[in-house]
């Protein structure tokens, strides 16, 4: 692979023992995946951030990347931790899990990586731009980056990611290049979707089949980004897609190549099913929303829905804390309080200790959190659209 | 069997064999490495001290940690075998030092057969 002289001496140990050791990743996946070069990112998203996900040799391995005077070269937003990283208190998130998730955002902070903690950057600040290089790793901001805005990203792993960040570079390869980023399946969609749900089940079943192929969609007639984010996650959770074009939504579905040999078919009893398939639960507990964060468009729409009403459970509708402000401000937060629920901000279902907190049946309304809800967190799901979940709790 | 080394070293073990990805975030449990993933081929089974063979990774890209995570709580897999290796698997294996090879038709490989694996020549031997 082509190095400058700057890159060399990061791999050589002249710019300090860390740049050394994650330049090497670098270089390593670089070599693997055949990268003529590095190339400059414009921003990171760093994954692997709560405690439970990554356990204490990944807090001890971010806290001595830290201490050892690691520093961001680029703008770096965080994911999810896991818990609301204010409110852990009153939200009951135990003891011991908040001082050690406070290890890991503190070693974040030292390494000047941006405590926002969300599956959104893109709504919350960091907004890469077409064709933009970028390296991110939650699996549905990378499917979002890549798909709805087409900027560049491949599915960094956590450490990964973290070493772009410090090397404020990453190997030329995969969805880097143009010619990796044409479809490889048509997938027809023969089904009306109104709720984000539906976009969820249809992304869970697609991935199921695609596994890590391209998708290009065609037969879906609208869908705003609240719908695109929830397909996206859906897809990256139960298959590996980094990207996907729809026809006449998404920036690169007229510039690639359609050419494409294999054609799948959805139907509305497909979408169905999906429905049934993950809902193995009966009542929920619990219902959490916002599987990725929330948009302010989709916290205003619970707060409507939830106005005025006595919920029997806990309602949660999990964000990012820049939405959250703007929610605050709108009154929404506090409509949603009244009523019994929580806008939690910094955390989500998936990666907070929801299963040791008393939780048995949770109620979500995304694929992706329906994917990984019954292995991560012990829950018995209930995936259904928003009106069931609330008319379920009310 | 040739194929491409992706994580360096030799190994010789047991092999657990998956016909279904594996999404290491949700899937494996970070303190037993034990399979969890509901209705995966391999729930319920131990991933510990064996070479772990399955088609490619899925989900989560804080695979990587979990992987590391595996090793450094003693019950990570010898070594991986994979169809095609993905890049938070490639990162799992480098961080942790866990001997890896891609690009090998593990439709050859049954669980149970013992391998040796040479992942420094890419190398895949089945010995039973």
């Amino acid at each position: 692979m082509y190095l400058t002289k700057e890159e060399e001496a990061m791999l050589d140990g002249e710019a300090g023992e860390v740049k050394e050791r994650l330049f090497r990743l670098l270089a390593r996946l670089g070599d693997i995946y055949g990268a003529e070069k590095m190339i400059p990112v414009g921003s990171v998203q760093v994954a692997g951030v709560s405690y439970k996900s990554i356990g204490e040799p990944g807090t001890a391995f971010l806290e001595d990347m830290a201490s050892k005077d690691a520093k961001a070269q680029v703008l770096t937003f965080l994911n999810p931790a896991g818990m609301d990283l204010e409110d852990y208190e009153e939200l009951g998130f135990p003891k011991d899990f908040a001082k050690n998730q406070l290890r890991i955002i503190n070693a974040f902070k030292q390494m000047g990586i941006v405590i926002t903690s969300t599956c959104t950057p893109y709504l919350a600040g960091n907004l890469p731009r077409f064709r933009e290089h970028i390296a991110w790793s939650e699996s549905s901001a990378v499917s979002f980056s890549n798909s709805v805005i087409g900027a560049r990203t491949n599915r960094e792993g956590g450490p990964s990611a973290l070493a772009a960040s410090i090397c404020g570079r990453t190997p030329e390869y995969g969805l880097h290049l143009w010619k990796n980023r044409q479809p490889t399946i048509k997938v027809h969609v023969d089904a009306e979707l109104s709720y984000t749900s539906d976009y969820g089940a249809l992304g869970y079943l697609v991935g199921k089949k695609v596994k890590n192929k391209i998708p290009f969609f065609t037969g879906i007639k609208e869908a705003n980004t609240d719908h695109l984010k929830s397909l996206g996650a859906a897809m990256a959770a139960s298959g590996a897609v980094a990207l996907y074009h729809i026809e006449n939504l998404t920036p690169e579905s007229d510039l690639v190549d359609t050419d494409v040999a294999e054609t799948i078919t959805i139907e509305q009893k497909d979408i169905a099913e999906t429905y049934e398939t993950l809902s193995p639960g009966k009542k929920p507990d619990i219902v959490i929303l916002g599987c990725p964060h929330a948009s302010l468009r989709e916290i205003a729409t619970l707060a409507k829905k939830v106005k005025g009403k006595q919920l029997k459970k806990p309602v949660w509708i999990c964000t990012s804390r820049m939405m959250k402000e703007a929610a605050d401000r709108m009154g929404f937060s506090q409509t949603i309080k009244e009523a019994g629920g929580h806008v939690v901000a910094d955390t989500c279902m998936v990666v907070s200790p929801i299963e040791q907190m008393g939780y048995k049946q949770t109620g979500v309304n995304s694929g992706k959190a329906a994917n990984y809800m019954p292995g991560f967190c012990k829950q018995k799901v209930v995936f259904a659209n928003i009106d069931k979940l609330i008319t379920e709790v009310s | 069997m040739k194929g491409r080394m992706i994580s360096p070293g030799t190994v010789e073990g047991t092999a657990i064999v998956s016909p279904e990805p594996i999404g290491f975030y949700g899937g494996i449990d970070l303190n037993t490495g034990i399979v969890i993933e509901k209705g995966h081929p391999l729930e319920g089974e131990s991933v510990k001290e064996k070479i772990l063979v399955f088609p490619n990774g899925k989900g989560s890209t804080v695979g990587s940690y979990v992987i590391y995570g595996l090793q450094k709580n003693g019950v990570g897999p010898l070594g991986i075998i994979n169809q095609e290796t993905e890049t938070i698997v490639a990162t799992g294996v480098i961080l942790a030092g866990i001997p890896c090879v891609d690009q090998i038709d593990i439709n050859q490989i049954k669980t149970g057969d013992n391998l040796t694996l040479n992942a420094d020549d890419g190398e895949v031997k089945i010995k039973n």
